[in-house]
């Protein structure tokens, strides 16, 4: 099949999509987009967050032909070419990247947790992180410096926007 | 015919990376700025335009004999480029890290569930796996051997045996997986009294179960053939050479045909330090000319790699009323499953540091590796010392109890420290800070009683408690563990340190083959060299087999081993350029140094740039650490590890009694690295270790029923997520260890030791129950 949408802000056509393609795997291996990672491909690690149409999700769970003339945001779409986003600087410098195979799907779920707690007034506490957060694993942090990101993340985010 | 050699897309290139920060300071990773972006290329993210994907047909049986295998039917799926199976291995059919004697593709007999009978190459996954599906092989199914002391035909419990291990006939043919027989390695530690008696003593029986390294980033690499008929390998690995060694076995081609290359690697833990995909996406790019990707799914992933040995281990500690330990005997068994993998040098921590950190003058220890029909197990974090810890720390608190004696100053009092001998009569030659990692952690504040808010009760949103039938405990633990390999093992690294000027500015090229697996050793290497060099600029070459071997991303110990080839290789330049220096300047070399690009001394700064010119300096070297020796095989004594790291933990939990869950409520952890070479790393490696420790003491298991996985999901096997881990308390010692370069220990593995047997020390101290089984399951505390 054929299947059009929206990337990043751009629009992406590919075809002879097979039926049981997940967005995640056109977008790995058909867009050459394959910053969102496959720790998984069952939904349970959070390491395939992308953006579909403003709401987090598994890619790996939602079939290609679903994301038809949809809106699609992947970590590749976070930066600039000068400048990274808060987010992402923030997990830099809080230590919060090892290996960096959950970094992806994170940097997604901590700008959406960050964004949402923002437009409601405040930045988030460490309960609503974690709750917000555990869908996502890692294996390599004990993800203390994880929270220190999304924390730090909040508070440059909160500046930037006064 | 082969097709010519391409670069794949997302094939690694230099990390330049952020330009400052020596050791000791938290400089950024290099790679930092590419994973943030999603730009790091991992070895699943490799991609070619004309590129096959290759799957793996696995034994649905734990053990049996192959009769016959049918590819025909794979071979007639359309899109189908190639079904291989052992008859196609032109080289060596077994390999090993240890001892070859695993099968690249099942030679006639499965031995556990899960194992590589056949492959598939085709133009789709889903066409490769589809087509796997058709093979057909007829089995002869076997009863499985599942237990390890059944395996060796010991009784169960035989402190009495002593001398070679008999491994009785088991009562079928087909009990013997091996033809040597069952029994990987016994190891056997001797000292003192043979028949020590003592006023007070303790026996108990200890189980661990299975734990996965659970890594991310799945098994995953591609394989490209070349023009000389040799082939490029870019994979996500833990030891480039010996891999190397492995796969030119199999494919029976010399190590300038088979080229290695680093891919991106999303956490290893040690479970990439055997073979996955290597040797199978090689036979199919060289069978079909096409480069090939492998890449595991999750559930593949636990069959895929080796996984930490469960263990048996029964313990006796002896101790005068005043809580002197006066002797320990200790029986280990470790299921290695079907295959050696690394069981060897696991039976060897378990044994040589099997009774932890303490002083006893009598010791008897039995340390067994075993063949069963199991998943085959091998290196994880923590490599035999994670089993043992849990064993000797919960009999220190049992003989606390007996003796009512604070748990803490019964091992304050035993207590190795620098100058004590290990049990193998090795002096330890360094601080040994057990005493103080234990009196700090004691020292710490207490975390205050839980909020009023289901999301700090045990069972959490789940609404299973609001503090009724919630009791508290706090637990304590320490270990040690080797840092780098042992026993006689030539435990080197090698590295190339190349000086120039590039664009006018001073430029540092380090080209080691040590994988970096997400724990920053490529910014270790940079801050060495920015340290010994003077220099900003520092490019780190892509990891390959272009260089000769840094040994294995484990035991705690590329910081050390390839951190000191770096160190080495950056002194020997530098003593070029400062002989250089020396002749322009007439300046004596002992009176120059660099710094900030220059070779400065008393009102000289001589810029590297008008120094060096057009012309580099390069030096490549291989590192060793010192020495050390096998033990003496009927009394396990001798100079056995080269370095040990300590750690401590103490661990707070709420446990909800009625219901039997677990909320652990601050881990605090001590440490002493000799060197913090990057803080921020340090801090980040006893976190995550602190966590897989955590795992392990109360939720992962791989369960096992008749050598059947019955969890290999994310569903099923669970690990901690952000809710599981609580805060932490981190204090770092840093005295030096005088051998080690800078005075750093290795640090990856020791938080992973002392972490679990803490959270286990504080359940049981919550529930008042004797808990001598991790992972600590619900009904281990009802009772259900």
């Amino acid at each position: 099949m054929r299947l059009t949408c929206t990337v990043n802000g751009t629009e992406q056509q590919v075809d002879d999509v097979w039926e049981g393609e997940s967005l995640l795997y056109v977008l790995r291996e058909r867009m050459g987009l394959p910053g969102s990672k496959n720790a998984c491909e069952q939904g349970e690690c959070g390491s395939c967050t992308v953006y579909l149409d403003g709401t987090p999700v598994c890619s790996c769970l939602v079939a290609a032909g679903q994301a038809e003339g949809r809106e699609v945001g992947t970590v590749e779409g976070m930066a600039t070419d000068e400048a990274l986003h808060p987010v992402q600087q923030a997990f830099l410098d809080a230590g919060a990247v090892q290996c960096g195979f959950c970094t992806p799907g994170l940097l997604v779920a901590t700008d959406d947790l960050v964004t949402r707690s923002l437009a409601a007034g405040a930045p988030p506490e460490d309960a609503e992180i974690r709750e917000a957060l555990a869908g996502n694993l890692c294996r390599c942090t004990g993800y203390e410096k994880i929270l220190d990101a999304v924390k730090l993340a909040a508070t440059r985010m909160s500046e930037s926007a006064r | 015919m082969s097709a010519p050699a391409r670069t794949p897309a997302g094939a690694p290139g230099s990390l330049t990376g952020p330009g400052s920060g020596g050791v000791g300071d938290d400089a950024a990773r290099p790679d930092g700025t590419l994973k943030v972006r999603g730009e790091f290329a991992y070895g699943s993210d490799l991609w070619m335009e004309d590129m096959l994907w290759g799957v793996t047909l696995r034994s649905p049986h734990p053990y049996a004999r192959i009769r016959s295998i049918d590819v025909g039917p794979a071979l007639a799926v359309p899109g189908v480029k190639a079904v291989l199976t052992s008859d196609d291995v032109p080289g060596e059919k077994v390999y090993g890290l240890e001892l070859a004697d695993q099968p690249v593709l099942a030679v006639d007999v499965v031995r556990y569930q899960g194992e590589p009978v056949a492959l598939v190459a085709a133009d789709h996954p889903e066409t490769a796996r589809a087509a796997a599906a058709r093979i057909v092989v007829d089995y002869e199914v076997w009863e499985p051997v599942t237990d390890a002391i059944t395996a060796l035909g010991h009784p169960h419990w035989n402190q009495v045996h002593d001398g070679t291990a008999r491994v009785t006939e088991l009562s079928r043919e087909s009990a013997h997986l091996h033809p040597e027989g069952n029994l990987v390695r016994h190891l056997k530690v001797r000292t003192g009294d043979p028949a020590p008696t003592a006023d007070v003593v303790v026996v108990n029986t200890y189980e661990v179960g299975m734990q996965d390294q659970a890594f991310l980033g799945p098994e995953s690499g591609l394989a490209v053939p070349a023009e000389d008929g040799g082939v490029e390998l870019y994979v996500a690995t833990q030891w480039l050479h010996v891999d190397q060694r492995q796969i030119c076995s199999a494919l029976s081609l010399p190590p300038e045909q088979v080229r290695l290359t680093l891919a991106g690697v999303g956490g290893a833990f040690g479970g990439r330090e055997d073979l996955s995909m290597h040797v199978h996406a090689c036979l199919l790019a060289l069978r079909t000319g096409k480069p090939v990707k492998m890449s595991y799914n999750r559930e593949e992933s636990f069959f895929g790699h080796v996984h930490r040995h469960p263990a048996t281990m029964r313990y006796e500690h002896g101790a005068t009323r005043d809580g002197d330990l006066v002797y320990v005997k200790a029986e280990i068994y470790f299921d290695g499953g079907a295959y050696a993998s690394s069981t060897p040098a696991v039976v060897g921590n378990g044994g040589t540091m099997g009774i932890g950190p303490y002083v006893v003058p009598n010791v008897h220890v039995d340390c067994y590796g075993a063949y069963t029909n199991n998943p085959p197990c091998g290196a994880m974090r923590g490599f035999g010392s994670v089993q043992t810890a849990f064993a000797y720390e919960s009999q220190m608190d049992a003989l606390a109890a007996e003796l009512g004696m604070d748990p803490v100053e019964l091992r304050c009092r035993n207590a190795m420290e620098q100058g004590s001998k290990a049990i193998t009569g090795q002096v330890i030659d360094s601080p040994a800070p057990v005493v103080e990692l234990l009196r700090r952690l004691e020292a710490m504040p207490l975390p205050g009683a839980a909020p009023d808010d289901l999301r700090h009760m045990p069972g959490g949103v789940s609404n299973t408690t609001h503090g009724e039938g919630v009791r508290r405990g706090i637990g304590y633990a320490v270990s040690y563990k080797n840092v780098a390999f042992s026993e006689g093992f030539d435990d080197y690294s090698t590295a190339r340190v190349r000086l120039e000027v590039v664009g006018g500015e001073p430029t540092v090229t380090v080209h080691t083959a040590a994988a970096e697996v997400g724990q920053g050793l490529v910014t270790v290497e940079q801050q060495i060299a920015r340290t010994e060099l003077g220099v900003d600029r520092v490019v780190v070459a892509p990891k390959d087999t272009q260089v000769g071997s840094a040994g294995s991303t484990s035991a705690s110990r590329q910081t050390y081993v390839t951190g000191g080839a770096v160190k080495a290789a950056c002194e020997a330049v530098r003593g070029r350029v400062l002989e250089r220096a020396a002749a322009t300047t007439g300046r004596p070399v002992g009176e120059l140094r660099l710094f900030d690009g220059a070779v400065v001394a008393d009102g000289l700064e001589l810029p590297l740039a008008e120094l060096l010119g057009d012309d580099a300096v390069e030096e490549t070297l291989e590192w060793r650490h010192r020495p050390t020796e096998a033990i003496d095989p009927e009394t396990g004594q001798g100079f056995a590890h080269v370095q040990y790291a300590f750690s401590a933990h103490r661990a707070v939990v709420d446990v909800d009694t009625e219901l039997g869950l677990v909320k652990v409520v601050e881990m605090a952890c001590t440490q002493d690295v000799g060197k913090a070479i990057n803080p921020q790393a340090v801090v980040g490696q006893i976190q995550g270790g602190t966590a897989q420790g955590l795992g392990l003491a109360v939720m992962e298991e791989i369960l096992i029923k008749d050598g059947r996985v019955q969890n290999p999901s994310f569903t099923d096997y669970l690990i901690p997520t952000i809710l599981d881990m609580p805060p932490m308390r981190i204090e770092i010692l840093e005295y030096a260890d005088p051998h080690a370069p800078y005075g750093l220990r290795g640090v990856g593995e020791a938080p992973n030791i002392s972490s679990g047997p803490a959270v286990l020390a504080a359940i049981r101290q919550a529930t008042g129950l004797p808990l001598t089984r991790v992972p600590v399951r619900p009904e281990h505390l009802t009772g259900t």
